[in-house]
């Protein structure tokens, strides 16, 4: 028996901050992208697509000779709609024809597939296609939908909604005894999530194993196989879905795409690999589709300003169809459950519609409605104190949930895990010389001081979304581990990692467990064909339901091991332990490495005991956090933003996060993930936005038009992390992929209006370009 | 966003080149706009001649008082101070904000200009010195001063036969007072509103207002504007009657700080 010492190198386990073990290929540019994939034979696609938001299409004229490389909604023979329906009472479901038929619904809808063997030749043929269509009145504006005389975009529907939510409250009391009420009128626009990858699908049939492959760049692989298999008719286990390395995701490769459908059916009907890679104008122009909310509030609170009630009437722009598998629902009528946000509200009245536009299909983005959530009720907090001529920070203080009430369950149902919203708060404000700024703002200087503070639902399970009745409701996550024969650990996870660095913070859950170094822990993800099924890494899910079950799979996997250590030192099992990647005696006179083990499950099976568990070294298990309603990172933004007040230009002079995300598995990664996301909560605070015209016709078609934050805009973040583990995860890990995107657009806002305010002015609409800045300063010096 | 087919041709003389022209190829520099434009199919040319292997398209001379400045020259080159002396500084620091490096490394002064596109910085910025644009065409080379070369959107002084050659700036003196001001959200997205202000000792100073939907508006006296500044930005501007008032306000401030910024004398 080899001697195995106790390893006294840095800790890999949980909480340390390991660099990433997939850095090594994405800074060499060794990434593998479906891009960076060909196939011999491969065609590539170019989609003809809808040049107007509403019409009805009459026909389309392929290029003479090219009858066969040009394929319309007709041509498709079997190939459904895609359907994302929700059990929510009154939802009305779309149908979304992969390739357009009968109708136009939005600019950029997918009409014809045009085949070659460049993407150049494709684009080629599309351009030689004539359209004829009769166009229609065109719906772009959410709140004008559901007016009578809108045109319906969906002939056969009453109107243009997918669906109403209501929670009635009878509030007409509150005007009675409230020392304070103001009503908000705010509109948040919409976006085009930009991740560095766009779309991409390459398909082909394999005739040896009867299979369609497709690999994709999306974030749940499993949950496209069964869509793909529905819609196209096959056996599940006649689809493969890897999704090789994906160059961002936000929610953007959440989704069945019509493109993937498309290519799939073409593959197999050409049997040839069909290659589709979206670009920017297709990525612009045909899928601008989130983030656009409208809300009316009303609040009213006592003296201290504690909430008495809040009223919200909130609209959503869905777009023309229900995306799968999310639905078009999804994230209004979420406004309704997450509205409340950190506070003990007592009382509340909401009312949220779904509406129907000629834009393309909402799609959840990073924060999903939160973002739009925790701009309205913390605008609102500011416009109330300001009223009742408090500070921003006690209106906060009086209505936090506190830390002594944990868990805490709001009046909505939803239930806090952990944490001390309080403290978050005053951790944030103590970073800030705030009798500086007065005094600035005093001589006349144009800052202001803004926060922002909410919490952030992560990995919510079955009893959360069974609820919703989508297509996909998450269950027991499940992941594999196993020992190579040469004693490696190999961990396998239907959860996709494409940013999060999972494979560097699943190895430490591994490592934690099971004492393997990292560098011999390798985690497979990204192939229905390889992995157990997961419905995907979205809504912060990945590190408390894969995390859980890696570790459970690796406990497992410990057990079996311990087992033949056991009988390797000829010592009882009682006698054992397993400990720093080794079975070892408890007396501590010998040890065996978990090589050796693995050596003698695998090569010298003569050695193993009688009674020896025959599941071997390779487990698979499933995990859920019990209670599966979530976890609840929170954090608070603060902010201090200067304005030009001749251009309206705002700069963020000093940001501080202050968050808590449970035990961090590995804190740099979570660095990274809250910077990440606050880049993009910068961008929805100030630069983001995809105008429509009256047409519909969507009009930044490039990114000089479309302006995402750079390195330029955003400035050097201060972090501070509180570590509040959840009392229902393995580790006490919470959910904090989103968190960063949520935060900015309130807490700078709050910002601006803390320095307009004194100008008589008060910004509502997001983004808070500099035309709009200036606007209301103007409008304050009318007023 | 692919091109169209088109036929690419690199002539290694501009007497080749111009005859390429005349059967209507299209000239390519740095390619930073046509680059885009043939990707997105506003542009289809059948062929597309590659300027950039003619002799002394890029490069920089200095000859009785002019600055010669070959249209292939980079902004990147101009950055790094291949314009010798105060104009070569001035020249420095807007080519520094143009777009980011990546862009610079490619994109050329000559391209830029003869792409006339009312924001870009060198339109913006060149008619604020009392020079001319070089145009080559069959008959030789021909000046065009440049505050007539751009005359609308995309739109130019040169002939369909003529190539831009170089640009034949001035020598400033080192007490040449210079302010530019340019709005822009980020780096990359094009000006909102640009100006500049030039004051060589002894000459009435000069100011150019651009970035407007329409060619640079040049002041050829900006005594005034030097005198006070705020108050004959406010009087030029509203004397645009510009629509959008947002517009008009940036207007106004840029015009107001670069004349600032040339009482400070920056860069
Ligand atoms: C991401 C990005 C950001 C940018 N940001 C900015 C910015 O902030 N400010 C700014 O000013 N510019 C910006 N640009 C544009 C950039 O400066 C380009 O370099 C410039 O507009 C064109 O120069 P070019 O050499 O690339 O010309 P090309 O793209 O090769 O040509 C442009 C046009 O000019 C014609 N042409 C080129 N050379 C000649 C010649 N010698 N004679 C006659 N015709 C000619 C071409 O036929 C074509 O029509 C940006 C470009 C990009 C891609």
């Amino acid at each position: 028996m080899t001697a195995v010492g106790a390893a006294d190198a840095p800790p890999q386990g949980v909480g340390a901050s390991l660099r990433r073990k997939e850095d090594a290929r994405f800074l060499r540019g060794r990434g593998r992208y479906v891009g960076d994939i060909t196939q011999a034979g491969m065609l590539e696609v170019a989609f003809l697509r809808s040049p107007v938001a509403h019409a009805r299409l009459l026909g389309v004229t392929k290029p003479e000779g090219a009858e066969d490389r040009v394929f319309t909604a007709g041509d498709l023979l079997g190939v459904g709609a895609i359907r994302a329906a929700s059990n929510l009472a009154g939802f009305r479901v779309s149908e979304q024809p992969v390739l357009a038929r009968g109708k136009l619904r939005h600019v950029g809808e997918a009409i014809a597939a045009c085949v070659a063997p460049t993407r150049a030749e494709a684009e080629d043929l599309a351009a030689a296609c004539t359209l004829d269509y009769e166009e229609l009145p065109v719906v772009t504006d959410m709140l004008a939908a559901r007016a009578p005389d809108a045109a319906l975009i969906h002939e056969h529907w009453p109107d243009n909604a997918f669906l109403e939510t209501r929670r009635e409250e009878d509030l007409s009391d509150l005007d009675g005894i409230a020392a304070a009420k103001v009503t908000r009128r705010l509109r948040t626009a919409r976006h085009c999530m930009a991740p560095l990858e766009g779309r991409g699908v390459l398909a082909e049939w394999d005739p040896r194993l009867e299979q369609l492959i497709v690999t994709s760049s999306a974030q749940m692989p499993h949950v496209i196989r069964t869509g793909l298999a529905e819609i196209l008719g096959l056996d599940e286990a006649q689809v493969r879905v890897i999704a090789p390395d994906v160059g961002g995701g936000f929610g953007y490769k959440g989704i069945l795409l019509p493109e993937e459908v498309v290519s799939a059916h073409l593959a197999m009907r050409l049997d040839r690999p069909v290659r589709w890679i979206e670009d920017r104008l297709e990525q612009l122009t045909a899928n601008a589709n989130c983030r656009e909310h409208h809300y009316v509030v009303t609040a009213w609170a006592d003296r201290e300003g504690r909430l008495l009630g809040v009223e919200v009437d909130a609209t959503v722009d869905a777009g023309a169809y229900s995306s799968y598998p999310f639905s078009a629902c999804l994230e209004a009528a979420q406004i309704g459950s997450i509205f409340p946000g950190p506070y003990t509200l007592p009382r509340f009245r909401c009312r949220t519609v779904s509406a129907c536009t000629n834009k393309p299909p909402i799609l959840p983005y990073r924060g999903v409605a939160r973002t739009g959530v925790c701009y309205a009720m913390e605008t609102t907090l500011d416009a109330l104190a300001r009223q009742l001529g408090i500070g921003t920070d006690a209106i906060r203080l009086a209505n936090l949930v506190p830390p002594e009430a944990m868990p805490y369950r709001n009046l909505v149902g939803k239930v806090f895990d952990s944490g001390d919203y309080p403290e978050a708060l005053r951790r944030a404000i103590a970073c800030f010389d705030l009798d500086r700024l007065r005094a600035r703002q005093a001589a006349g200087e144009y800052v202001g001081f803004g926060l922002g503070i909410f919490c952030e639902q992560g990995a919510h399970g079955t009893s959360v979304y069974h609820g919703w009745g989508i297509p996909m409701v998450p269950g027991y996550e499940q992941a594999l581990a196993r020992f190579t024969p040469d004693g490696g650990l190999e961990l396998r996870t239907g959860v996709h990692s494409h940013g999060q660095g999972l494979e560097t913070t699943l190895a430490q859950v591994a490592h934690e467990v099971l004492g393997v170094p990292t560098a011999r822990i390798r985690v497979v993800h990204g192939d229905t064909a390889l992995t157990p099924y997961s419905t995907g890494t979205w809504g912060s899910r990945a590190m408390v339901m894969a995390g859980g079950a890696v570790a459970e799979a690796c406990r497992l996997l410990g057990e079996r091991a311990l087992a033949i250590g056991a009988v390797l030192l000829q010592a009882g099992p009682e006698a054992v332990e397993l400990a720093g990647g080794a079975v070892r005696r408890r007396d501590g006179s010998a040890a065996v490495a978990l090589e050796e083990i693995a050596r003698t499950w695998y090569r010298r099976p003569q050695h193993l005991a009688r009674d020896v568990d025959t599941g071997g070294l390779e487990v698979t298990a499933g995990y859920r956090p019990d209670p599966d309603t979530g976890t609840h990172s929170y954090a608070c933004h603060a902010v201090i933003a200067r304005i030009d007040r001749d251009t309206g230009a705002v700069a963020l002079e000093d940001y501080v996060v202050v968050e808590d995300g449970g035990k961090l598995v590995n804190p740099m990664i979570v660095d990274g993930q809250v910077l990440g996301g606050l880049a993009q909560g910068i961008g929805t605070a100030l630069y983001e936005e995809m105008p429509f015209d009256a047409a519909g016709q969507p009009l930044a078609g490039t990114l000089a038009d479309y302006l995402l934050p750079g390195a330029t805009e955003v400035p050097d973040v201060r972090l501070d992390h509180m570590e509040t583990p959840s009392p229902w995860t393995r580790f006490g890990q919470k959910g904090i992929g989103e968190s960063g995107a949520i935060g900015p657009p309130a807490a700078i806002v709050n910002a601006i209006n803390d320095a307009l305010h004194r100008f008589g002015a008060e910004l509502t609409d997001l983004p808070a370009s500099p035309a709009r800045v200036l606007a209301a300063l103007e409008a304050g010096r009318r007023r | 966003m692919k091109p169209a087919p088109f036929g690419y041709a690199r002539p290694g003389d501009w007497p080749e080149a111009l005859s390429l022209l005349r059967d209507g190829a299209r000239p390519l520099a740095g390619g930073q706009s046509l680059g885009p434009m043939l990707n997105l199919r506003l542009a289809q040319p059948a062929t597309v001649i590659d300027l950039r292997h003619l002799p002394g398209f890029a490069g920089v001379a200095v000859q009785d008082g002019y600055c010669r400045i070959g249209a292939g020259t980079s902004h990147a080159e101009i950055e790094d101070g291949a314009i010798p002396g105060r104009l070569g500084a001035i020249l420095a620091g807007v080519a520094r904000r143009i777009a980011y490096r990546a862009v610079r490394n490619r994109g050329t002064i000559g391209g830029s200009l003869a792409h006339a596109d009312p924001a870009a910085d060198w339109v913006a910025v060149l008619p604020c010195f009392d020079g001319a644009a070089i145009a080559l065409g069959a008959s030789g080379e021909r000046r065009i001063p440049l505050a007539d070369f751009v005359l609308g959107l995309m739109e130019t002084a040169l002939r369909p036969d003529e190539v831009l050659r170089a640009i034949e700036l001035p020598v400033l003196p080192p007490e040449a007072r210079w302010g530019h001001w340019k709005f822009c959200r980020k780096p990359g997205e094009f000006s909102k509103a640009t100006a500049c202000v030039l004051a060589v000792p002894g000459e009435p100073p000069r100011a150019v207002l651009a970035a407007l939907d329409m060619p640079p508006l040049v002041i050829a006296d900006a005594g005034a504007l030097l005198a006070a500044p705020e108050a004959e930005a406010a009087r030029i501007v509203a004397g645009l009657a510009l629509r959008d008032p947002w517009r008009a306000a940036l207007v106004r401030t840029a015009l107001h700080r670069a004349a600032l910024a040339a009482w400070e004398m920056e860069e």
